[in-house]
């Protein structure tokens, strides 16, 4: 007995949705592509257009500002290594990528996870939705976006947004969910308007554990620059992976380093945003 | 007019509430239904009403219903079926923007938890209720500092909430309660988390805010003495039905029920019942009638003493038989053997309070207005047999 399917065209089904929608939504992908492509570089290059050493000592003064002198010091000393070894052009490439990334992570995750907060049945549906997004192997999203956007910077942030954008959704969904029913019902008590109640108190006592998703997404962004270099994407990824394909394990090291440093620079000034929220100012 | 009405207020929580509707009249008991179905019959056709400026104590044990009684009152929990008028309007029926303007204007809640937000300080707390009415800011400051003041927290307000004791805490919950002037007061268990000592203390200070404020007070507790030293009236909840509603004293002593006995028989009495539950009616007499007049009104009525006093009650002293009898040889009046000397004590001193005056004295106690106006005596009996539960023949007297 033969209890076989035939084999299902998922496959197929995935690229006939992926053509109809190149042929009938390509002004929507054109304007979003112009979009992003223009921040992306315009960000790029206004960091660029600051003399390295200046934008260090901004750097050092934003994480002193933020942080505390240890981080300050990292800063100053990392990104002067960065600088020194001739990756600065190309890492402020990179943040730019990644702050836009993240961004626009924010922008669509925050409200996401606040529609997640207040429906149980907008939560059923987004919470498997982004599990696929985060288990799907990264690489998956290359192609369509490829497909929509064509090589470039813009269709790696595309990628990196899907990657990065889950913790955002999952932590402000849960952050709401979390404050105290008896605070939610004293906001209600004294007559707030939904608004007022979000504002007021929801997303305030929310603000830590939405920081530490956005934290999250800003470290996914940055962990995917190195795959959007392998569709075009500039910066320090693209050294990366240059340096991957021709077996230079020295300049390999040179550039992941300064993916490094920019990691850590971004986690610990992320990270104290919310230990000083915690504390109140 | 009373200022709120429930009317065959319910709320089942659960899908069919018809159907607990359908059990609970063919005598089903509430536990029952919960086993038997998905129903909970969290408050079962409720009605009261509340006059103006009353403390109306809600009290039951955990289960009776009575936290989601008063989140009824307010559409915290949205009632089954039922009416609460407010000022004679059905809150039930009122959209969502005029529910807004009620729990702005008229009511105010205080939570068990306090339930301040802790992303604010203590002053910007208690202009919350303001702030999210648009008032502006440097008068909603003066409103919320003054209202600080009045719970005595006033140097407080740039503080933290959790740098604030459990007491402090909730006097904010409560100036935050009060700095939009509502109406009423819904107060949830609210000084249930406080140890005992500060709990009193919160209870001496609601009530002499009350007596300036003059709010309409909603207060739920679980906690008998709680109910008995602050209640104007009392519903006693079990299970989701008000079991008896009545004033501290008629709860005490005409229980409704084995329930309601059980639950106040352990109740130090002397603490609750007043002297007025035990004064009985004075034999007076006015100053211008002779002393033999009083003779003979003793003899009649079987008493050694008589009080004397003007045309408004007002007590001047007490004449005994034996003065009176040497009077009437003498030909004295009653002005000359009158005893000024007496011990009065006001209606609302507690038994525990009498003990000591009563036996000291050597005629019985006189009970006094504030205006010395003479309102009932207390005979030495009366105290021990008020105490041992027997306080309806006295109070009939005293009638």
């Amino acid at each position: 007995m033969n209890l076989d399917l035939p084999k299902l065209p998922i496959g197929r089904w995935v690229e006939t949705v992926e053509g109809w929608l190149e042929s009938n939504a390509g002004p929507l992908f054109k304007g979003i592509k112009t979009l992003i492509g223009s921040t992306v570089n315009g960000l790029s290059d206004a960091f660029n257009a600051v003399p390295a050493l200046l934008m260090i000592v901004l750097f050092t003064v934003l994480a002193y500002w933020i942080g505390r002198t240890r981080i300050a010091l990292f800063t100053l000393l990392g990104l002067y290594l960065v600088y020194n070894l001739g990756y600065w052009e190309h890492t402020m490439e990179t943040l730019a990528l990644v702050l836009t990334a993240s961004v626009i992570s924010v922008v669509i995750g925050v409200p996401l996870g606040i529609g997640c907060a207040r429906s149980n049945g907008l939560q059923k549906i987004v919470t498997p939705v982004l599990d696929f997004m985060q288990t799907m192997p990264a690489f998956v999203y290359l192609l369509p976006a490829v497909a929509f956007f064509s090589l470039g910077v813009v269709p790696g942030v595309i990628a990196s947004v899907i990657f990065g954008i889950p913790p955002t959704i999952r932590l402000t969904n849960l952050g709401i969910r979390q404050v105290p029913g008896d605070l939610v019902e004293a906001a209600d008590a004294f007559g707030s308007t939904p608004m007022q109640k979000l504002f007021k108190l929801q997303l305030p006592i929310a603000a830590p554990t939405i920081m530490a998703g956005v934290n999250q997404t800003i470290m996914l962004s940055l962990s995917m620059v190195v795959i959007a270099s392998m569709i075009g994407a500039q910066g320090v990824g693209a050294d990366v992976y240059r340096a991957v394909t021709q077996a230079k394990t020295g300049v390999g090291f040179e550039a992941g380093l300064a993916v490094v440093v920019l990691a850590i620079i971004l986690d610990r000034i992320t990270q104290n945003l919310i230990t000083n929220k915690r504390k109140g100012k | 007019m009373a200022i709120i009405e429930v009317r065959e207020l319910s709320k089942v929580f659960g899908n069919d509430p018809k159907r607990a509707y359908r059990l609970l009249d063919q005598g089903w008991s509430k536990e029952r239904i919960a086993k038997e179905t998905k129903l909970t019959v969290g408050v079962n056709r409720v009605s009261f009403s509340i006059e103006p400026g009353e403390i109306f104590v809600i009290m039951g044990l955990s289960g009776s219903g009575k936290s989601t009684l008063v989140r009824l009152l307010n559409r915290l929990i949205e009632p089954t079926s039922g009416q609460v008028l407010i000022d004679g309007k059905d809150i039930v029926r009122l959209s969502a923007e005029e529910l807004r303007q009620v729990r702005r204007k008229t009511i105010s809640m205080v939570f068990q938890k306090f339930a301040l937000f802790p992303h604010r300080t203590v002053l910007e707390n208690v202009e919350y209720g303001l702030e999210i009415q648009g008032v502006a800011k440097s008068a909603r400051t003066e409103k919320a500092l003054k209202t600080l003041e009045l719970v005595g927290l006033g140097g407080w307000a740039d503080k933290s909430p959790d740098e604030l004791s459990g007491g402090m805490q909730q006097r904010v919950g409560l100036a935050r309660g009060l700095a939009n002037d509502p109406d009423i007061l819904l107060m949830d268990e609210a000084f249930s988390a406080l140890d005992p000592l500060i709990r009193k203390d919160m209870q001496d200070e609601l009530l002499e805010l009350q007596a300036t404020m003059k709010k309409t007070i909603v207060f739920i507790t679980h906690d008998l003495d709680e109910a008995l030293r602050i209640g104007d009236r009392i519903a006693l909840m079990k299970d989701g039905v008000v079991v008896q509603i009545g004033t501290p004293e008629e709860i005490l002593t005409h229980p409704a029920n084995e329930y309601v006995e059980r639950f106040v028989e352990d109740v130090d009495l002397s603490k609750v019942l007043t002297a007025s539950h035990v004064m009985i009616r004075a034999e007076t007499i006015t100053m211008d009638r002779g002393p033999r007049v009083a003779l003979q009104l003793m003899r009649d009525r079987g008493i050694s003493n008589l009080y004397v006093v003007d045309k408004s009650r007002q007590l001047l002293g007490v004449v005994t038989a034996e003065a009176s009898a040497e009077a009437a040889k003498t030909g004295r009046g009653l002005e000359d053997i009158l005893v000024r000397e007496m011990t009065t004590v006001p209606p609302d001193v507690h038994l525990s309070e009498l003990f000591e005056v009563v036996s000291a004295a050597k005629i019985p106690v006189a009970v006094v207005d504030d205006r010395q106006r003479l309102l009932g005596i207390i005979i030495r009996g009366a105290v021990l047999s008020a105490l041992s539960g027997n306080t309806e023949t006295e109070a009939g007297d005293a009638e």
